[in-house]
């Protein structure tokens, strides 16, 4: 049976009853870190603090925000924005946070390709990773959709056709995910549920799985070195701090980690103040009207990409590419069939397929912004090819990749 | 060993126990999200066809999605291709064109251009032809007829009459 004696400290109190001093060894001071890594793997911390910066400017708009299709509109750009006292900020800072969020992943992810930070025991990682880019991006329309404005109604109306597979016209499936012939009130009401409970539930299930994933491989470093952070550890405690390729996350790395933030920060609340209008599509200041499409309709940047690869196909062959981009990247880890994780500068040439898949996933995102005519369709068509042929090309090429 | 048979037994029992209420809740889950009694039986809209004119695109509305009504000019009736007459509405020796007005890519509506009688989708660059038939991909299929019944010089969206019946049968209406 538990012994509890009188104690000598509320800290030795709760010691006592919680193990905090177990808990904080564990989880800060003795979770390892190795030196050898920059200011890219400062991204994780920066996406916890954007997620944070989403949950607080998000509770405030609940609380004016009214999710019926009558008065939606109304009270996100009338109440929130002109009534309540910095209910402007609120939104700026929602609207910027979502949109920067997606960058962060981008870089996010583009570090552990190039890494190969999802190799040798970090297949989780990447997963879990890649899971919560899904649950993201759920939220993300979801949300797009709560303001009901003109891109509120016209992108949930082409996304859920999505749904009906072409050719397979699943039409009932997509009014079951409506509860309509079109979006109209059930449908703003579900994704109201899912955008401010479900889906953020899953992605704080998601964040913890990313993390404990992370626990037993620990980071990956600048040279893709394996460290035996038992060893390393020790030394670090035995007092060679200098020798010892490690360092505590707290406070060592997070110090680092923090300063990255703060540069960060600055740069999130000069667009929250100077330059939010990115974030804002100009065309959703009209309210919802299922009589009238805009005369262009594009997704929020972040998923240009894959837009881009749905467009330029009959309906069928687009809706497969679709899912094929959608879901690829989940199997890198297999893939990849190369033993070496090192930087992707030093594998011949991945480092080659590497830059070729960032530049065309740019080229894509432009592509996909710009009207489905002439010349840009032509270019949108084989960037498309090109990035189902270079995930069908990974393979082999890493087959053969020389051990470094 | 007897507790370890009396264990597995509440295990299993559990799990059976567990199973149905697992299904039960799946169903009701499902159910919940379908649509309302109340948006199924959404209504018809009756059209009184004599108040439109030649070439000029109208966009009614039923069950929430836009219907467009497009009433045929001489000349149109009479290039129309096999192809492009199996989608012919008549009624009292007039010619429509009456669908769908939604994309049937992903569901934008097209625009309709008077002067080269088409439409074009500025989603995804979709073209669709005067009978509603479809021109240029990503569109898979010209619009989808909504089922109709003809009563005099009148027509009920949301009916199926005869006329309806026989292009379903022929595949033009989805
Ligand atoms: C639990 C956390 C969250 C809550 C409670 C919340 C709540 C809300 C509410 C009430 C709105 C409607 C008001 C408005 O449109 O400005 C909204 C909009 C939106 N949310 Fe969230 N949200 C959360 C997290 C997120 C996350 C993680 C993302 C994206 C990655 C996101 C993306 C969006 C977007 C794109 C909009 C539309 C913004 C606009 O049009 O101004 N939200 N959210
Ligand atoms: S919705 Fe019309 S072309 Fe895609």
């Amino acid at each position: 049976m538990a012994h509890f004696t009188k104690a000598t400290s509320i800290k030795d109190w709760l010691n006592q009853r919680l193990a905090i001093d177990t808990v904080e060894r564990v989880m800060m001071s003795e979770y390892w870190i190795p030196k050898n890594i920059n200011f890219l793997w400062a991204m994780g911390m920066v996406l916890v603090i954007t997620f944070a910066l989403l949950l607080v400017s998000g509770i405030f708009l609940l609380m004016y925000y009214q999710p019926n299709v009558d008065t939606a509109f109304y009270s996100v750009n009338y109440t929130i924005m002109r009534d309540v006292d910095f209910g402007w900020l609120w939104r700026h800072v929602h609207g910027v946070a979502a949109s920067v969020v997606f960058l962060i992943i981008y870089i996010h992810m583009f570090t552990g390709i190039y890494y190969g930070s999802y190799k040798k025991g970090r297949e989780m990682i990447w997963v879990s990773g890649m899971l919560l880019f899904v649950a993201f991006s759920a939220e993300a329309f979801s949300g797009y959709m709560l303001p009901w404005g003109q891109m509120s109604y016209w992108a949930g109306m082409v996304i859920t056709n999505l749904f009906s597979g072409g050719s397979l016209h699943a039409d009932g499936l997509v009014e079951w995910i409506r509860g309509d012939y079109v979006p109209a009130q059930a449908f703003l009401t579900r994704f109201f549920m899912l955008h401010v409970l479900l889906i953020p539930l899953a992605i704080l299930g998601l964040i913890g799985l990313h993390f404990g994933a992370l626990r037993i491989p620990h980071v990956n470093n600048q040279d893709g070195e394996e460290i035996d952070f038992d060893k390393e550890a020790k030394k670090y405690l035995a007092g060679d701090k200098a020798g010892s390729k490690v360092m505590r996350f707290a406070n060592d790395f997070m110090s680092k980690d923090m300063m990255v933030v703060g540069i960060y920060l600055v740069f999130f609340f000069y667009l929250v103040f100077w330059n939010y209008g990115f974030a804002m599509d100009a065309v959703n200041f009209d309210p919802a009207d299922g009589l009238k499409t805009p005369a262009h309709i594009y997704p929020e940047w972040y998923f240009l990409w894959s837009y881009e690869i749905l467009r330029p196909f009959s309906v069928d062959i687009g809706l497969v590419a679709f899912a094929f981009a959608q879901v690829i990247f989940v199997l890198l880890p297999w893939l990849d069939r190369s033993p070496n994780t090192v930087p992707a500068n030093r594998r011949g040439l991945f480092a080659i397929w590497f830059w070729v898949m960032l530049v065309n996933l740019i080229v894509l995102t432009a592509m996909g912004k710009l009207p489905p005519e002439g010349m840009f369709s032509q270019i949108g068509f084989v960037s498309a090819i090109l990035f189902i042929v270079q995930w069908l090309m990974l393979p082999f090429i890493t087959m053969f990749e020389k051990k470094v | 060993m007897e507790n370890n048979s009396r264990r597995g037994f509440m295990g299993k029992a559990f799990g059976a126990v567990a199973a149905v209420g697992a299904i039960g809740s799946l169903f009701a889950m499902k159910k919940s999200w379908d649509p309302l009694p109340s948006v199924r039986s959404a209504g018809f809209t009756t059209l009184d066809l004599s108040v439109y004119k030649d070439n000029e695109l109208v966009t009614e509305k039923w069950r929430g999605k836009p219907i467009f009504v497009l009433k045929k000019t001489a000349d149109m009736v009479a290039k129309q291709t096999e192809s492009q007459k199996a989608r012919d509405i008549e009624v009292n020796g007039s010619h429509y064109m009456i669908a769908i007005g939604l994309c049937t890519h992903l569901g934008c509506i097209p625009a309709y251009n008077a002067s080269n009688q088409g439409f074009l989708c500025a989603c995804h660059g979709g073209q669709f032809d005067f009978s509603g038939d479809v021109t240029k991909v990503p569109p898979p299929r010209g619009f989808d007829i909504p089922p109709f019944k003809i009563e005099g010089n009148t027509l009920v969206l949301g009916e199926a009459g005869p006329e309806y019946t026989k292009m379903k049968e022929s595949g033009v209406t989805l």
